[in-house]
């Protein structure tokens, strides 16, 4: 199916079905119960999932193929988030000039950083990274305050203007749409005691998602992508092969980082504000999070490693002691206060210790990411089945 | 007039003068071995001619051109294979992964996004990487992961990447550096093979004398950075001064 074979095309398809149906499968918890906090399935949580993956995914194809760690890959999310708001301010707050014009602003940005960039490998490449996005970062928030916004960020005014619609001074500042589908549109479904909400700007960053997740594997399985795993396992041999390596690496830096500026266009198709703190590097060391907890170089998994954590972020964070004093209600009185002092650090405003010992617990046990647990569990699974199989031989 | 001409190069390192007034004349289609103790400067000279180093002084010349200053992949392109020392793969890959690589690079097509625009000669390429495989018995190993196999395997993995590009020159620094005794005549006899059957110049830094005396047609002897002799394998064998600068040494 579409030039991919068959293992591929599987997991584009489970890939599309866990998109189509996110909203429903996010929402396990009937809205009454008191488990329905857990619930993810919000527009606004669903579409920094996909928009994360689609970074995340960009990402990999550096990081995962080539073994170069970018540390400022936020940089090029940060500019194409400007290009986007920017976009939407001069010409129409129709969200696809936007998106592609992030994406493009985000590719030439990364042609001048990865040409520099690229000259050196390793942890010189990441140092180098790293500064550039500092340096954007600052800059955005100070020097270039009148195309950024500086610390406040960019957003729409009333009187931005508008040329394809023509602007308009008074009224409300319009909402950015999809030929008139307004992004924060969504169709609510109650369905005995379950919510489900099916958000215009979720579907359009999903779709997005998954041409860019197809784009991705298509890449994975060229000889372009061949030469890049090339460089990562023996760049010395490539070059006594005969194979010029920077513009393979300037080419697929440059793919990396339009991904990235395609995530920014998104963020900012759905909320029109662009701020610098996008640039920050935690916002690019987070990305780098995402990769190794999802697996790195695998397909999948940074998708699932952006999804991850998202929700901590967003769900985990929400525990806040009222809520433990609550669960542990049934255990004695001095015996429930220790319980919540144990585990209050891990959740709530603490919810970074426990990503932070995730994280150390994948790096330690699971170097292959989430997706190698997945493997693990699948391979513990077939040899039972197998074992079931050959036990009269024994 | 040799494939590859070697004048006066000299080579410095701070106070030691690792190559000096060093000639070479590598004939076409021959295979030409160059001995030496330990610290000869051997593998200072093959630097010198992939362009790893830039000697001082000298020149290096292949088909008439000069190698000087080019970067690895542009000597490669002119036609200059290399086998390490100790066998160079991409190990996290498959052996037929390995061996597409360089077929790929050398068309230069590999360049692109997606195969459908040149899905028939993908076909082509696959074709020939097979092929090579089977001609070095590696084709029942095509999906193993390169890095897991025997040094051996590694070796002619490693020989046959080399040849898929159709070098003129064949360069090979201790190819049996390592090797069990087995794999060492199997690898001669691979060699000994190629030489008969393509039109290839070899050159050979080899340590093993029973290699040397069994591939080389002419042989350089290399002693504290400058040649000793150059001449045939039967000559070399009998000549005072080798005797006295190498063999004698290691007898």
């Amino acid at each position: 199916m579409l030039g991919l074979n068959k293992k591929d095309a599987s997991l584009l398809l489970m890939v599309a079905a866990l998109v189509a149906f996110a909203p429903i499968l996010l929402n396990p918890f009937p809205e009454a119960s008191a488990l329905a906090q857990f619930n993810a399935g919000y527009p606004d949580l669903m579409q920094r999932f996909v928009i994360f993956g689609i970074f995340a995914v960009g990402f990999n194809i550096l990081f995962g193929l080539t073994g170069y760690l970018s540390f400022g890959h936020a940089a090029f999310l940060g500019a194409g988030s400007y290009a986007g708001v920017w976009m939407m301010k001069l010409l129409t707050v129709n969200v696809i000039p936007a998106i592609l014009i992030s994406t493009v602003v985000a590719g030439l940005f990364s042609i001048l950083i990865g040409f520099i960039s690229l000259r050196r490998s390793g942890i010189y490449f990441s140092i180098l990274t790293l500064a550039f996005a500092q340096m954007s970062f600052a800059l955005a928030a100070s020097v270039l305050t009148p195309i950024t916004g500086g610390e406040t960020g960019l957003n729409l005014a009333l009187d931005d203007p508008r040329i394809l619609e023509g602007g308009n001074t008074t009224g409300n500042i319009p909402a950015p749409n999809f030929f008139g589908l307004e992004m924060g549109d969504s169709l609510q479904l109650n369905v005995a005691g379950w919510l489900w909400t099916f958000n215009v700007g979720y579907y359009l960053a999903g779709v997005v998602l998954i041409i860019a997740f197809y784009t991705a594997i298509r890449i994975f399985r060229s000889p372009f992508g061949l030469m890049l795993r090339a460089i990562k396992s023996n760049q010395h041999r490539l070059g006594f092969t005969g194979l010029n390596t920077r513009p393979y690496m300037l080419a697929c830096f440059v793919i990396s980082g339009m991904y990235a500026g395609l995530a920014g266009g998104l963020m900012v198709a759905m909320d029109p504000l662009a701020g610098a703190e996008r640039m920050q590097w935690t916002a690019s060391g987070e990305v780098v999070l995402m990769t190794i907890l999802g697996g790195i170089g695998t397909l999948i998994g940074p998708v699932l490693g952006a999804g991850l954590i998202k929700y901590f972020e967003n769900i985990f964070s929400k525990i806040n002691s009222n809520l433990l004093h609550e669960w542990f209600a049934f255990l004695p009185d001095g015996l429930e206060d220790f319980v919540v002092t144990i585990i209050y650090p891990f959740v709530g405003k603490g919810w970074h210790l426990t990503l932070g010992l995730m994280f150390m617990g994948v790096i330690i046990f699971l170097p292959g990411g989430l997706v190698e647990l997945g493997q693990r569990i699948r391979r513990v699974f077939s040899k039972k089945d197998a074992n079931q199989h050959t036990k009269p031989a024994e | 007039m040799g494939i590859l001409e070697v004048k006066d190069v000299g080579k410095r390192f701070g106070g030691l003068q690792a190559l000096s007034d060093v000639h070479l004349n590598v004939m076409e289609n021959t295979c030409h071995a160059i001995i030496g103790p330990n610290g000869a400067g051997k593998s200072t000279l093959l630097n010198c001619l992939i362009g790893k180093l830039i000697p001082d002084t000298g020149s290096v010349m292949f088909q008439g051109q000069s190698v000087l200053g080019r970067s690895p992949f542009e000597i490669n392109q002119m036609g200059i294979s290399r086998v390490f020392q100790t066998p160079e793969i991409f190990g996290d890959l498959t052996v037929m992964e390995n061996m597409l690589i360089p077929i790929l690079a050398k068309r230069d097509g590999a360049f692109e996004m997606n195969g459908w625009s040149k899905l028939a000669s993908q076909k082509d390429v696959n074709e020939y990487a097979e092929k090579m495989l089977e001609d070095m018995n590696l084709v029942d190993k095509r999906n193993m992961h390169s890095a897991s196999m025997s040094r051996g395997d590694k070796r002619r993995l490693e020989i046959a990447m080399c040849l898929s590009q159709d070098p003129s020159l064949l360069l090979l620094d201790e190819p049996t550096a390592g090797m069990a005794r087995a794999d060492t005549n199997n690898t001669i006899d691979l060699l000994k093979q190629i030489k008969e059957e393509r039109d290839i110049t070899i050159a050979i830094i080899e340590h093993d004398m029973h290699v040397v005396f069994s591939l080389a047609d002419r042989i350089t002897v290399l002693a504290q950075g400058t040649p000793l002799v150059e001449d045939t394998p039967e000559n070399i064998k009998g000549h005072p001064k080798v005797k006295e600068a190498y063999l004698g040494e290691t007898a």
